[in-house]
């Protein structure tokens, strides 16, 4: 279990708590947080559940791979901590992660 | 017509745009009355799994559902599962339930998806003869993906040869049957085509072209051979029927709501009835990137259709309306599509097929119309971009991969 906390872009924060195991997408679409639209439901295929990871918790939320790397290339607004939530998967060390949306998937 | 008074909302349908319609609807600030009539028993779930992860054994049912069932009494949806409308009485605005039961409606959303096309031979019905549409498909066929077993597949579009690379996976003896000379004929160019042949054939799945099926053998009422038009024999335990879809229009057509292969919708998904609206697989839209109507089955249809039939009976301004995409996950190979490349005049292709990472570009009057991108994504985001802006692109510039895609969308979008 872990604890995720999910700013959006106006900057509301909302806290929730995920299991093990779901990525950092399941997470949000399971608690309807706004913002993260993913549209393929985890496939890594539409590179609309972009996320801005806290600095603090980018070595535990894993290394990208290619493909993710290769789809953020084409987000809007990427930053050094850009993330694709639905590669992202939740575990005991995530616990207290904040992410932060962008202003637009599209 | 102005709906945004409406009180209560009927969706006839319970998939991808049924759930992306109630999730936008209520998103948008709707509070009135929300009915969800959805024929099979799960809460709405994602489909594409079906035939990759899920098929597998490899995702819990319950990571298939878009929102839990929580989320539907939090936001005071009915959910009635198990049922359907069955027809509509337009003049009095009443959509009749399954066993007798009425919803008045104030706008009707028809997004009652598509089935299956039913195999007509000999044999269809035998036991260990499937579809792979639903879960409940998925529930009969998984028992049976033992490593050793026979299956054999009719008909090599995505879902048969997405099935195909499962099967093969878990070491199940695979045949594909199609009828067409090449695998994904109705869907793909030639070239991607024999690349997914090969692929597939390297795998040990064996692929039969230009191959119709006769009929069905069974002993004791279950599959035991699929028999060729030329007579001959394939012992199978499994077969998997991939032959298409057919879009489920009956409701609107029975009410005279006009439809030609899908209810025929505006840009806003509003049928020729303004108080009905149809998203999804079942509805034929303009296609604004192409200057047509067309039915498109595909999530990313679904979800945007599901959007631009809120946005309209809430009065909201039109979401945005991308090019259509796709997906398709055999092996480990992602095949991500985007655009329509019906009526190319000339194919482009960029990389190496033998690589495994390469793409197909359909180009039309020298504006690029679609992309067929294998473990490429830049080249298919690229592609999304360039088709949406219309802009003419130089062949040679497509095909030189020292030019990043990502160049190449930033020099047409200038």
């Amino acid at each position: 279990m872990a604890k995720i906390t999910y700013i959006s872009h106006d900057g509301t924060e909302r806290t929730v708590e995920a299991k093990n195991g779901e990525s950092v997408m399941e997470a949000a679409i399971k608690n309807s947080i706004p913002g993260i639209d993913a549209d393929c439901g985890g496939a890594c295929a539409c590179a609309t559940c972009h996320v801005y990871v806290d600095e603090a918790f980018l070595d535990k939320a894993g290394a990208q791979e290619e493909m993710e790397k290769s789809m953020l290339d084409f987000a809007e607004n990427v930053r050094p901590n850009s993330r694709l939530s639905c590669q992202i998967k939740v575990s005991d060390a995530l616990d207290g992660l904040r992410v932060s949306t962008p202003e637009s998937q599209h | 017509m102005d709906l945004s008074d409406a009180k209560r909302i009927v969706i006839a349908g319970a998939g991808q745009a049924a759930a992306q319609a109630v999730q936008s609807l209520r998103q948008g600030g709707y509070t009135g009355a929300l009915t969800l009539v959805g024929e099979e028993a799960a809460i709405p779930y994602q489909r594409p799994p079906l035939s990759k992860a899920y098929m597998k054994g490899e995702m819990a049912e319950e990571r298939l559902y878009f929102r839990p069932a929580s989320w539907y009494e939090d936001n005071k949806i009915e959910v009635m599962l198990g049922s359907r409308v069955t027809s509509i009485d337009r003049a009095a605005r009443i959509a009749h339930i399954q066993h007798g039961a009425e919803l008045p409606y104030d706008a009707l959303v028809i997004a009652t998806g598509s089935r299956p096309r039913a195999l007509a031979c000999q044999g269809a019905n035998l036991a260990g003869v499937h579809d792979l549409r639903s879960l409940s498909d998925v529930e009969r066929i998984r028992p049976q993906m033992v490593e050793g077993r026979r299956m054999v597949i009719i008909g090599a579009g995505y879902i048969g040869l997405e099935a195909a690379a499962v099967a093969r996976t878990m070491g199940l003896d695979v045949t594909v049957l199609e009828m067409a000379p090449r695998v994904l004929a109705r869907v793909t160019s030639p070239v991607m085509s024999a690349f997914f042949a090969d692929e597939h054939s390297a795998r040990g799945v064996k692929i039969l072209t230009s191959t119709a099926l006769s009929h069905l053998e069974g002993k004791d009422g279950q599959i035991s051979a699929a028999v060729l038009a030329d007579g001959a024999k394939l012992p199978a335990d499994i077969v998997l029927v991939g032959i298409g879809i057919v879009p489920n229009e009956e409701l609107a057509k029975d009410a005279g709501i006009a439809c030609s292969n899908g209810i025929l919708t505006d840009r806003d998904g509003r049928t020729s009835d303004p108080h009905v609206f149809a998203a999804g697989d079942c509805a034929s839209r303009p296609l604004v990137h192409y200057g047509r109507t067309g039915r498109l089955e595909s999530v990313h249809n679904a979800i945007e259709q599901g959007k631009l039939v809120a946005a309209a009976i809430l009065g909201q301004p039109r979401p945005s309306e991308d090019c259509p995409w796709f997906w398709s996950d055999q092996y480990d190979l992602k095949l991500q599509i985007a655009g329509l490349s019906t009526d190319y005049d000339t194919i482009v292709l960029r990389g190496d097929p033998t690589d495994r990472k390469f793409a197909a570009f359909y180009m039309r009057n020298g504006t690029l119309i679609a992309a067929d991108a294998v473990n490429s994504p830049p080249e298919f985001l690229a592609s999304k971009k360039l088709i949406m802006s219309g802009a003419k692109i130089a062949p040679d510039v497509l095909s030189d991969v020292s030019i990043p895609m990502k160049d190449i969308a930033a020099k047409a979008a200038a």
